[in-house]
């Protein structure tokens, strides 16, 4: 059962005015089978985990671990990360101008299994993946994520999301941009990823709206860098009602 | 209307104060031209000392191979110097492309006559004189009124070569030019194309360049009426020494007519050099006018130089739109990182990212064996850098 394992990792960015440390020690542990929450204000570092976790060059990270089921991610590069079984669903999908959605999907699922997948089941599983996301074959032929609306980024995050089946996924905003019908389609996505049971998840959002479709065994409130308290589904509703002013010292509430 | 002017970065900035391009001076004569320096305007980008004396007056020594294969619906015919269709297209407007005109020996005419749809895509090779002589071309393509046709100009081999190539197109015409420069390491070559484009006529004109020492194509295009339309399109992948060296110009001098410019182009190794050069003239007269031009440079390693000088004149407010676009830079960290945070390797991730760089302009060529050529061509650029 797979097992990401985050210990007193602190990450800088760097900017004009030098290195500016943004996460300052999360602890954090995600097993198969498990979702985890994490809520937090603007700027408190969400996106800044995600990416040094998925290895992003512009993040530094200058102590702690990161560890998935006892092999050492940090030491591995970006793409070595993705065919370990690492997946994030980014909250600002890249756009690759000229690169056709089938041409990368195909790449990517043949990287990622080790081998290119049979043309002609892979057709069909591409097919019935964008049909259950309610994507319209059309994109297929489209750039990468070129010219998509905000939802029709998303939805293709939990695309890939199903085709390349990590072992651990991280959605990054995932529900921003969604109306109520896409969140709905979305969470769908998200649901089918986990039913396995040997899959986790860590969800980061700032609404609580998306866990009313997807259950969090666990929420985190994140503020400035780290993980200031931990509890179970019920502290979601904690939030939405008081907002983050208890962590920050400032008025901005976990609004719907 | 108004002029919409969009502006984004110029990757370049142009300090020698231009002419307006109506005043240039043009002529079929090379001595009406002075010997440049290599400090004039339109020769500041060129390595003078390597264009083998084309500028200072060499005489030919050897003669390039034109060998045409054209489906039966196309005339074709060598013709001598005097002959007065040559020139029609356009005047030379710099001194090589003047000793290009005063030098040739034999021209090659290509018609395809009124009416009439060349069944396929007539394919002229250009085998240069090789290494160490120097020759002079002309050739001229006519698609009279309401012809279509497809036309291929090949140049490979070695050695020193400047032409004149003429497009013209008479009424409602529609012309499809794919030029490919694929030279030999030793070879330098300075073409002058010239196109006049006639009432609602169409040229879509394809410029690739793949290989030689120095390479300087210069496509003009004139509308001799209203309505007409012309895409001026450039792919280019310069390796370590290279010069290419591409000026378009468009003289917007009819109403209603469009031009669509779009060049772009991959460097790698110790001193690549591209040059883009985008002059679009809208004279008072051309009312209606739609223009936009684009250049792209994607440096793929250090020590490598993209100029891009994109140039727009408007003479008249009364114009549908104008805008240009230049922007070089290296590869987008954020793009590599999205294919390998989905598990693709990096080198095939940024092989990813250069086929879909050029793949738009790619799609506009409609020769099915050109577009293959080129995309195995850089594929093998690709695999020579190790990208
Ligand atoms: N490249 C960077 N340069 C400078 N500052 C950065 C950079 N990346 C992130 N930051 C800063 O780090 C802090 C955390 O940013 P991050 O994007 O991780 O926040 P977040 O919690 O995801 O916010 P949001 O809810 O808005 O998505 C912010 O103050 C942000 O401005
Ligand atoms: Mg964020």
């Amino acid at each position: 059962m797979a097992t990401l394992e985050i210990k007193d990792l602190h990450v800088s960015v760097a900017t004009d005015d030098g290195a500016k440390e943004i996460l300052k020690g999360v602890d954090l542990t995600v097993r198969a089978g498990e979702t985890h929450a994490i809520m937090g204000p603007n700027g408190s570092g969400k996106s800044t985990l995600s990416y040094a976790v998925a290895g992003h060059p512009k993040y530094e990270v200058t102590s702690g671990s990161v560890t998935l089921d006892g092999d050492d991610v940090l030491a591995m590069s970006v793409d070595e990360r993705a065919r370990a079984g690492l997946f994030l669903a980014m909250q600002y999908p890249v756009e690759v101008p000229g690169v056709s959605m089938s041409n990368f999907l195909r790449t990517a699922a043949t990287a990622v299994r080790g081998e290119a997948p049979k043309l002609r089941t892979w057709v069909k599983e591409v097919k019935a993946a964008m049909s259950e996301l309610e994507i319209d074959p059309a994109f297929a032929e489209r750039s990468v994520n070129e010219g998509f609306s905000g939802g029709e980024k998303k939805r293709h995050e939990i695309l890939q999301l199903a085709l390349l089946s990590p072992k651990i996924a991280i959605l990054d905003e995932t529900d921003s941009g969604l109306d109520v019908d896409a969140l709905r389609v979305v969470s769908d996505g998200v649901n089918r990823f986990k039913a396995s049971g040997e899959t986790g998840v860590l969800l980061i959002t700032h609404y609580t709206r998306i866990l009313r479709h997807i259950t969090p065994d666990f929420v985190h409130v994140f503020a400035g860098g780290r993980i200031v308290e931990s509890g179970g589904s019920e502290l979601a509703n904690v939030l939405e009602a008081e907002g983050y002013v208890k962590y920050t010292g400032s008025q901005e509430a976990a609004g719907v | 209307m108004t002029a919409a002017v969009e502006k984004q970065s110029h990757s370049h900035g142009a300090v020698v104060p231009e002419s307006s391009r109506a005043e240039w001076f043009t002529s079929f004569d090379v001595n009406a031209f002075e010997v440049p320096s290599g400090r004039e305007e339109i020769w500041r980008f060129t390595p003078m000392k390597r264009l083998a004396g084309l500028h200072t007056g060499v005489e030919a020594t050897g003669s390039a191979t034109v060998e045409v294969d054209a489906p039966a619906e196309v005339t074709v015919e060598t013709v001598e110097r005097g002959d007065s269709r040559l020139g029609a297209a356009g005047v030379p407007a710099d001194r090589v492309a003047a000793q290009a005109f005063s030098s040739f020996t034999a021209a090659t005419v290509l018609t395809v006559a009124k009416e009439t749809k060349a069944s396929a895509p007539v394919l002229v090779t250009v085998t240069g004189p090789g290494a160490g002589q120097v020759a002079y071309g002309h050739l001229q393509v006519r698609a009279e009124r309401f012809a279509e046709a497809v036309v291929v100009l090949d140049h490979r081999g070695s050695g020193v070569y400047a032409d004149n190539v003429e497009f013209v197109l008479a009424d409602g015409a529609k012309l499809t030019v794919v030029s490919i420069q694929d030279w030999a390491d030793d070879a330098v070559h300075v073409s002058a194309q010239h196109a006049s484009i006639g009432r609602d006529a169409l040229l879509r004109h394809t410029v690739v360049t793949l290989g030689g020492d120095l390479v300087r194509v210069s496509p003009t295009a004139a509308f001799a009426d209203k309505g007409a339309e012309v895409e001026l399109n450039g792919l280019y992948f310069a390796d370590a020494g290279q010069h290419f060296e591409h000026r378009t110009f468009v003289d917007h001098s009819q109403a209603n007519c469009t031009s669509n410019v779009v060049y772009k182009g991959a460097l790698q190794g110790n001193d690549a050099h591209t040059v883009w050069i985008g002059d679009v003239l809208i004279r008072a007269a051309a009312e209606g006018t739609q223009t936009y031009e684009l250049n792209r440079n994607l440096l793929l390693t250090d020590g490598a130089r993209a100029d891009s000088v994109p140039n727009l004149e408007i003479e008249t407010g009364e114009i549908a739109g104008a805008g240009h676009a230049s922007a070089t830079g290296r590869f987008d960290d954020e793009q590599l990182f999205y294919l390998q945070a989905r598990g693709i390797p990096e080198d095939q991730a940024r092989r990813l990212v250069v086929r879909g760089f050029f793949h738009e302009l790619l799609m506009k060529i409609q020769v099915p064996e050109v577009r293959e050529r080129l995309e195995a061509a850089i594929e093998a650029e690709l695999e020579a850098v190790g990208v």
